[in-house]
């Protein structure tokens, strides 16, 4: 009987070891570079991301990790070290992250707007206003207690781009949150998404986001303000600083980039959407940017993501200049 | 055959088992040794070191996991072990979280047998290794509790994985971490799917403990 016992601890170690050098060799065993790339959760979201992925890794000896954060912790990843490349949407902090030593060869991949969704009644009566004027609507509304907004309340870049707009509307964002009409949900698009359909409030959305949780029911919300330069978002991927972290795989990086902005990349995020939501939910930017092909959609973009009148400014283009012409 | 390997569901299902087995079976070299000697012997301090572990019971996942985080980052003390995000990182925050329930059950069911157990084996002419054999076969039914609880409580905990295995598709997604990303994606029926599998691991295993602690009584 202790004889017995014996075998159960012997086998219980072997079991054990067995597994942890079954994980080690499983995971050493693929000789592919991996890439681990910190994104902004509303391009992960709406699954363009796996798209690109698969087509990538069919064709490049790289393993793509995405770690799927606001833009607000994806930049904290590359900070620390932890991502060899981001993909985020908040200009002001990705000139900061540059200007920190932090990231270089930063592209504009890919552009679309907010939206401004509310409850299809519309008791703030927005529809079809500018953004800013819609935006006092609100307030007003909330304030006679009509109407309330959620925020997302988590330094991501739509909740960057929402504090901007009510700086922009002439509010002071950081007084309105302690108002009683204004929820800061603080749970991801999606979350902040369902909790304003519950509170028939309005909040501001990225377009994928809205029409995934649209398409599927789970939310009836409308988009009531579409239009307008204050709602553009874009989209930027930026390589890790390879002389601060030497560590990172900053050729993976420059190869993703350049497949992002390449004719077959740029024609996977064009074309992103259109079988399930009958339209593009992302549009892309290289070419655009190239050619001036809309010069009103470029001067915004100008406006609003450009740095100095740069995409990337000279200094942080570590010896990359063929990503900018 | 080969379609159903590949199924994403199946692949999720097999790693959450395959992180919370190989953790929880990792903890048990240590835990189990620790919780006898506690049961055991009778040394200074020995409350306090229960205390110590029975409080660590406890322990919120998101707090571990963002310990583990900040150990694990490229920037943090652990940074050169390359282990944000993976399995193995996994691993080891499942196998630290679950070693206070292994060595806390442990030592209450070798505190639990009769000491003269002990004794009466020693007199019978056996080692002290032998007679701690003994005692601790004695007290089977608690240790196998002490495993299972600890696989169940690697299998459904959210904050470790997610903190240190980030959810990466087809490679550290777990049936908690995908649970819990689609929500936020709005793929509730796939999400309900994993959930009902989850729960099934779990209920399975405890009626199997039930059942199985009978038999061993």
């Amino acid at each position: 009987m202790q004889r017995n016992i014996v075998i159960w601890i012997i086998a219980l170690i072997l079991v054990a070891v067995i597994s942890v050098a079954g994980t080690t060799f499983y995971i050493g065993a693929t000789s592919n570079k991996k890439l681990v790339i910190s994104t902004t959760s509303s391009l992960y979201d709406t699954a363009l991301l796996d798209t690109i992925e698969d087509q990538f890794e069919a064709k490049y000896p790289i393993d793509i990790y995405f770690i799927s954060v606001g833009s607000g912790l994806a930049l904290t990843h590359a900070q620390r070290g932890d991502a060899d490349m981001i993909l985020v949407h908040a200009p002001s902090e990705e000139l900061a992250f540059l200007e920190g030593g932090y990231g270089t060869c930063r592209k504009i991949i890919a552009y679309n707007f907010f939206a401004i969704v509310g409850p299809e009644a519309d008791p703030a009566n927005i529809k079809d206003l500018s953004p800013t004027q819609a935006l006092s609507n609100i307030v007003n509304a909330g304030r006679n207690q009509s109407a309330k907004w959620v925020s997302r309340g988590d330094d991501s870049g739509t909740h960057i781009k929402e504090k901007e707009l009510w700086t922009t509307a002439g509010f002071n964002w950081s007084t309105l949150r302690d108002e009683s009409w204004y929820i800061e949900a603080v749970t991801g698009m999606g979350g902040t998404l369902k909790v304003a359909n519950a509170f028939n409030a309005y909040t501001l959305a990225d377009m994928g986001t809205y029409l995934k949780y649209y398409k599927d029911g789970i939310i009836s919300l409308k988009t009531l303000v579409t239009q307008g330069e204050n709602l553009l978002n874009v989209y930027s991927a930026i390589a890790g600083n390879q002389t601060k972290y030497p560590h990172i795989n900053f050729d993976g990086a420059i190869t993703f980039i350049k497949f992002l902005i390449s004719e077959e990349g740029q024609e996977i995020i064009a074309n992103f959407g259109k079988d399930v939501y009958g339209q593009s939910l992302f549009c892309p930017a290289v070419n655009l940017l190239k050619q001036n092909t809309d010069p009103t959609i470029v001067q915004w973009i100008k406006n609003y993501a450009f740095f100095n009148g740069y995409e990337c400014p000279p200094e942080y283009q570590d010896n990359h200049p063929e990503l900018y012409t | 055959m080969w379609d159903f390997l590949q199924n994403p569901i199946f692949q999720i299902t097999i790693r959450s088992l395959y992180v919370s087995g190989t953790a929880t079976l990792l903890a048990a070299l240590w835990s189990l040794p620790i919780g006898m000697v506690i049961g055991m012997k009778n040394f200074w301090g020995k409350q306090l070191v229960k205390g110590v572990f029975n409080a660590l019971l406890g322990m919120p996942t998101v707090a571990l996991g963002l310990i583990l985080y900040l150990l694990f980052s490229k920037s943090g003390p652990l940074g050169f072990l390359d282990l944000f995000p993976s399995l193995q990182a996994m691993i080891i925050g499942e196998a630290i979280l679950v070693t206070p329930i292994i060595v806390s059950l442990t030592a209450s069911a070798v505190e639990s047998v009769d000491p003269e157990i002990k004794d009466l084996a020693k007199t019978l002419g056996a080692s002290e290794v032998e007679a701690s054999v003994t005692v601790l076969r004695e007290s089977m039914g608690g240790v196998v509790l002490a495993i299972i609880a600890s696989f169940n409580r690697a299998i459904a905990e959210l904050g470790v994985a997610l903190a240190v295995g980030a959810n990466l598709r087809g490679r550290t997604q777990v049936l908690t971490t995908v649970i819990a990303m689609e929500v936020n994606r709005g793929n509730i029926e796939y999400s309900i799917q994993l959930m009902i599998i989850l729960l099934a691991i779990v209920f399975t295993i405890t009626i199997l403990t039930n059942l199985l602690q009978r038999r061993i009584k």
